[in-house]
């Protein structure tokens, strides 16, 4: 018995043990409170606000129907749709040329030019959102889709620069090259054999950039008044609201970007293997 | 019909010239090499060929029409790049297809010629797989039966057997030997294996830092080295140097034997001499012998010469240990001389060919 207490320990068993519960954590980290929204939303408006709560949902949907029928509730759902569409496509079509040009060409300034990309996230938006705002109301895009979209363009570009960029970093130069000297120019080359490679990648990006439209809340309350998105319009009208509203809110703005997520979840894991070796 | 002439081309990268007036012409269906070692410019001549870079000054003419204005595709040419470049998103039917396709050539004569090329390089079983399941080897396949379907008139090579291991390279290079000069296209070939270059060459271009030194065929640049630096990097081992001095009589004095040579102002040269085109002899160039190496069919014995380095190839019988003093003779027409001062060959009429 001494002899077995006293063996060291297996430091893969250890490190097996680690990683369990890392995982563990990570998951319950995630997993708990949706779960909990899950389940508050679909129960009845007084097991809600009832104790001890229940862990079973009763897939009651009254708050969920009572939800759907708040004024203005669809309007802005399709609000935020909207906007957070325009703002992935704006946000690939700005940011992806701009990736390509940072990974394949040399230019002066092209350090700098990386820095300042960042550099548009390093001011505040409550800073940004009133001289915008003035400006909206100036050029007349205050509460218009796509003025919002165009801010939400702004916070997500830098990101789809940077992923776009080292997306193609990662496609080796030669592959277009070979197609060069098969029959393509530029263009051709890029569509045949650049875009087939870094398609999974793009839509990752644009998720990405859908997923900061869908949950910016500052500028959307600041920059929209009738045109309001699910956030904004969430924001304004659940403070004042009772708890089972508040979860049945809540539930409606993350059910949309997990299905999404879930949908294109295929393109986020199965990034081919670009190594070309 | 394709012919490739290199006009005063150089290439500057910001301050750093890497191509410094390449003057060079490969004749219709020729297998010209390019060696030399990392960093010459051989691969930097060669994508200016292709058109993947710019010259900054020169011309290139391919069949009798200048190029260097034109994108790639324009000029009649494929290439086969070192890390193959087989586009993973398509099969190896479609990546043997792409130029075929990109130029509209109709299907049923895509079809015939990508397995046409493709039994060629021995790949018809693979036709359906894509590049992520093909080895090192089946890759360069590919990329080798993708730019032979283009039927160029100009098939460009840089490094192509590089990545591949010893014994598949050994093979691959015999089947490029063959399938090229059945092709009937004219290639250039850029590699830092000499013995590469010796074996697949009709000529060989040996490039140093930007220039090329000298541009002949395989045995006159084993011969007949132009510059001291050809002598020094062709040949495993390669050529031994000896200083010459210049004697009353006009003779050579090397490690005190005494041997004819070119009549020239310098009183001093370098004598150089093939490790294989020496022999033991009673008297000669006294060698104190440091390493002897087994080789089977001869012995490398690594001597000591007044302090300089020298090689020789000696047959296997000869009984030589470490420490032993050694005379050796070399054959006198293979005996080259060069220049101190710039490395160029002294030429001598008498064993000048």
């Amino acid at each position: 018995m001494t002899m077995v207490s006293s063996a060291p320990r297996d430091p893969r068993r250890t490190g097996r043990y680690v990683y369990a519960t890392a995982v563990f954590l990570l998951c319950a980290w995630v997993l708990g409170p949706l779960y909990l929204l899950f389940v508050n939303t679909l129960s009845s408006p007084e097991a809600v606000n009832s104790f001890p709560k229940t862990y079973v949902p009763e897939f009651n949907f009254e708050s969920i129907e009572f939800f759907m029928e708040f004024a203005g509730m669809t309007g802005a759902l399709w609000n935020s749709i909207q906007v957070a569409t325009l703002t992935m496509i704006m946000s690939i079509l700005v940011g992806a040329p701009a990736g390509y040009a940072l990974s394949r060409f040399e230019f002066k300034g092209k350090e700098t030019f990386r820095i300042l990309i960042l550099l548009t996230r390093a001011f505040p938006l409550p800073l940004l959102a009133l001289p915008l705002a003035v400006l909206f109301i100036r050029t007349g895009l205050d509460d218009t889709i796509f003025g919002l979209a165009l801010v939400h363009t702004t916070l997500a570009v830098p990101f789809a620069v940077l992923i776009t960029f080292s997306l193609f970093s990662g496609i080796p130069m030669e592959l277009e090259e070979a197609a060069w000297t098969l029959g393509c120019n530029r263009l051709t080359a890029f569509i045949k054999v650049v875009l087939p490679l870094i398609l999974p990648g793009i839509t990752a990006s644009a998720i990405f950039a859908f997923v900061i439209s869908w949950n910016e809340v500052f500028a959307a309350a600041v920059l929209t008044i009738e045109n309001r998105t699910l956030t904004a319009f969430l924001l304004q009208n659940l403070d004042t609201s009772a708890l089972h509203l508040k979860f049945a809110g809540g539930f409606i703005l993350v059910v949309p970007a997990l299905i999404f997520i879930f949908a294109v979840r295929k393109y986020l894991f199965a990034m081919w293997g670009i190594a070309n070796r | 019909m394709a012919e490739i002439k290199i006009k005063n081309v150089a290439k500057n990268f910001a301050s750093y010239q890497a191509l410094n007036d390449i003057n060079l012409t490969v004749s219709d269906q020729e297998f010209m090499v390019l060696l030399g070692a990392s960093g010459c410019g051989k691969t930097t001549l060669l994508r200016i060929i292709a058109g993947l870079e710019t010259a900054t000054q020169g011309e290139v003419w391919i069949n009798d029409r200048r190029v260097d204005h034109l994108p790639p595709k324009d000029r009649g040419i494929a290439m086969v790049f070192q890390n193959y470049a087989v586009f993973p998103h398509l099969t190896v039917f479609e990546n043997i297809a792409f130029g075929l396709r990109m130029h509209k050539h109709p299907s049923a004569e895509i079809t015939k010629r990508v397995h046409r090329t493709a039994e060629l390089m021995h790949i018809e079983q693979l036709l359906k797989r894509y590049s992520g399941e093909l080895s090192g080897g089946q890759r360069q396949r590919v990329a080798v039966a993708r730019a032979l379907a283009m039927e160029p008139d100009v098939i460009l090579m840089d490094e192509p057997l590089s990545n591949l291991d010893a014994l598949l390279r050994l093979e691959m290079r015999a089947e490029l030997k063959g399938v090229l000069a059945e092709s009937k296209t004219t290639a250039i070939y850029v590699t830092h294996d000499q013995v590469e270059a010796m074996s697949l060459a009709d000529r060989i271009s040996v490039m140093n830092q930007g220039r090329i030194v000298q541009a002949s065929d395989p045995v006159d640049i084993y011969r007949n080295p132009a510059e001291k630096f050809v002598a020094g990097f062709i040949g495993n081992p390669p050529m031994n140097f000896l200083v010459a001095d210049k004697q009353a009589d006009g003779r050579w004095n090397v490690a005190g034997q005494s041997y004819d040579g070119p009549s020239c102002a310098e009183n001093t040269l370098d004598f150089a001499i093939r490790p294989e085109d020496v022999v033991l002899a009673e008297t000669g160039i006294s060698a104190k012998v440091n390493v002897v190496e087994p080789l089977g069919v001869h012995l490398l014995v690594t001597c000591d010469v007044n302090g300089a380095q020298f090689r020789a190839t000696l047959d296997s019988d000869a009984n030589i240990g470490r420490g032993d003093t050694i005379a050796l003779q070399p054959q006198l027409d293979r005996i080259r001389w060069f220049e101190p001062s710039n490395g160029m060959r002294q030429s001598l009429e008498k064993n000048d060919v």
